[in-house]
């Protein structure tokens, strides 16, 4: 594997093989987005401070400026480190991290004891640095496929970390999934997630034939055979085990769930999705019969009103809370989201439901939504097999982490304890959602990027002597 | 801040969220065009272009630059003109490349467009293969088979 180690550090675009006009960076467009994004910003915090009546302070320029500021950082760090990258991946990432500390800005005098936009700012200084790191540290995504096992025991190890601890380090509102060190709690599982995408995305590029061998046929459906199965019987088990241990319907989800849907973009066969779903269906049903957890879960689900003062009381205001936003919603900061509980984290959606109803939310996921077809394309641009595996798996992971969150607020699914990727309160989720970035934007840039003109041998070939030559992926 | 001006602040807000995603899409769209190389065949993008060469000249005649019929002529009518091995063809070609309905020009407003008939060997406009009615610009060369030809002033 040749490392194209000289031209990584160049900003200037390059002159393409077949003497077509070179490739622009477009970091100009990511720019103007970005000038975009902060002229927004400062609207919402203008809408924020008239319609909670506050007094202009000094802090709002703060937050403006540290957005500024880092906004800037990430631009520049992406011009430096991978000048090819898609323009829209950063600004999108920027647009829906500022709304937050906008919202959080605005939630944290409603809250008593609460002091989430700060916490998130500063969260978001370690974020950036960390997607700027990874940019810095992986020069060429296919390095990581060299690790592809040690990131999956590293990220297992992650995953069920938090269940193996004592309560006390722990235990962070029912569910097992934090470790409390100080004052500073971390959720290993956001990290996880990623590191297991990438064993997975080198795992199957290494035995991919596997996955294609054909079985008997069932009702048209081509099985594969039963021992080649083995693999997502034990993604299967380890999301049952989280669940048990964890007491977390999310982690498992969204682990079996990128699993899954990888083995899918490796394979293009559904009968792989068809045992996933089976397989799925059956854990929750034995979930739900041994757990009372998951059973308070599907209750409120089912019927939020039932218990609405008791188990419901979350669900039931989050519902109240969408609501009264309406179509066009309350306006920022004219609402009263505070009632849900745990709204700066799982329930910031319903924030956003609320103040800025329909439109604003669906503008939202939208967002998101182009985030993630960057992703994709970026996945079916890039010349290699891990590197398509790994922007897909990314990608399909945000959308479904999206899906589940906001599935979850409106009552469309069972609600979990999943964040909403740079939406929600949270330094391990941010900085998680911020090295996905960055990893897609690695990707992306090694998709865009011209290649580099290989100098045609002169010597005849009967002369010629043995060369090496990448095999096409 | 009057109660009017907050609700026209609070909508513009939302709008303008709206249009960061579509100025997003916006930026999808070029991309997408600008990677496959669609940008002259896509009619609304470079409409600037064809406009510009509706007051410039237009083609005049059609000229067969290389194979059999090399240095042949059409002069342009406005009518389509079918190129294939049939005899009733505008351009009957003795090609074994060439099929027997090959290809069209058509005149549409001041352009003419070059579609492939459901050829066996295709068609192709400069490098691109014709699968869809392509504007076909003056001096661009059109290949059938071993047949070269362009459109002249």
């Amino acid at each position: 594997m040749s490392e194209p180690a000289g031209v990584l550090g160049a900003a200037t675009a390059h002159v393409n093989v077949s003497g077509q006009p070179p490739t622009p960076t477009r970091r100009g467009t990511e720019l103007t987005m970005l000038g975009f994004v902060m002229g927004l910003l400062v609207f919402a915090f203008v809408i924020i401070l008239e319609n909670e009546n506050r007094t202009f302070s000094p802090d709002v320029l703060l937050y403006l400026g540290g957005l500024l500021g880092l906004f800037v950082v990430s631009h520049l760090a992406i011009r430096t480190f991978a000048p090819y990258a898609d323009p829209l991946i950063l600004p999108c990432a920027a647009m829906l991290n500022g709304l937050s500390v906008a919202m959080l800005y605005r939630l944290d005098p409603a809250i008593a004891h609460s002091n989430a936009a700060p916490k998130q700012m500063l969260w978001m200084v370690l974020s950036i640095a960390a997607m700027a790191g990874t940019l810095w540290l992986v020069k060429d995504h296919r390095t990581l496929a060299r690790y592809g096992y040690t990131f999956g025991l590293v990220g297992l190890f992650l995953l069920v970390l938090p269940g193996l601890l004592p309560c006390s380090l722990s235990c962070v509102g029912g569910a097992k999934l934090w470790i409390l060190i100080g004052p500073v709690s971390v959720q290993p599982g956001e990290f996880a997630k990623i590191l297991i995408i990438v064993f997975v995305a080198a795992f199957l590029v290494a035995k991919r034939d596997l996955f294609t061998i054909a079985g008997r046929k069932v009702l048209g459906v081509e099985l594969p055979r039963l021992r080649d199965t083995g693999p997502l019987l034990v993604a299967w088990a380890v999301a049952i085990g989280v669940l048990m241990i964890e007491k977390e319907l999310g982690a498992s989800l969204m682990f079996f769930g990128a699993v899954l849907a990888m083995i899918y973009l490796a394979t293009e066969r559904a009968s792989w999705v068809w045992i996933g779903i089976v397989l799925f269906m059956g854990g929750a049903t034995v979930a739900y019969k041994l757990f009372t957890h998951v059973q308070t879960r599907v209750t409120n689900w089912i019927d939020p009103f039932a218990d609405a003062q008791g188990d419901g009381y979350q669900m039931v205001q989050s519902l109240f809370s969408l609501g009264s936003g309406g179509v066009v919603g309350s306006g920022f900061g004219a609402g009263h989201p505070d009632i849900v509980p745990v709204v700066s984290s799982d329930f910031i959606v319903s924030a956003f439901g609320e103040e800025l109803g329909f439109v604003g939310l669906t503008a939202i996921v939208l967002v998101y939504l182009v985030l993630a077809m960057r992703g994709l394309r970026s996945a079916l641009a890039v010349r290699d097999t891990f590197g398509k595996l790994l922007a897909g798996g990314l990608s399909f992971l945000l959308m479904w982490q999206v899906f589940v969150v906001v599935g979850g607020v409106s009552k469309l699914i069972p609600q979990t304890g999943l964040t909403a990727p740079f939406l929600s309160a949270g330094g391990s989720s941010l900085a998680a959602s911020y090295i996905m970035i960055a990893l897609l934007l690695r990707v992306s840039d090694a998709a865009r990027r011209p290649q580099v003109a290989r100098p045609k041998p002169h010597t005849p070939i009967a002369q010629a002597s043995t060369v090496l030559v990448e095999r096409p992926t | 801040m009057p109660e009017l001006v907050l609700q026209l602040t609070r909508a513009g807000f939302l709008a303008l969220l709206w249009l960061f995603v579509l100025v997003a899409l916006r930026v999808v769209r070029s991309d997408l065009y600008a990677a496959s190389g669609l940008r002259a065949s896509v009619p609304g993008v470079f409409r600037r272009n064809s406009k510009q060469a509706a007051k410039g000249k237009a083609a005049r005649q059609l000229v067969v630059t290389h194979g059999v019929l090399a240095g042949t002529r059409i002069s342009l009518d406005g009518r389509p003109i079918l190129i294939g091995r049939a005899d009733d063809s505008t351009l009957v070609l003795d090609d074994d490349f060439a099929s027997t309905r090959h290809a069209r020009l058509s005149l549409r407003g001041a352009d003419w467009y070059v579609e492939d008939l459901g050829s066996t060997n295709g068609t192709y406009l400069d490098r691109a293969k014709v699968t869809a009615p392509l504007r076909v610009p003056l001096g661009a060369p059109i290949r059938i088979g071993k047949t070269v030809i362009e459109l002249r002033t």
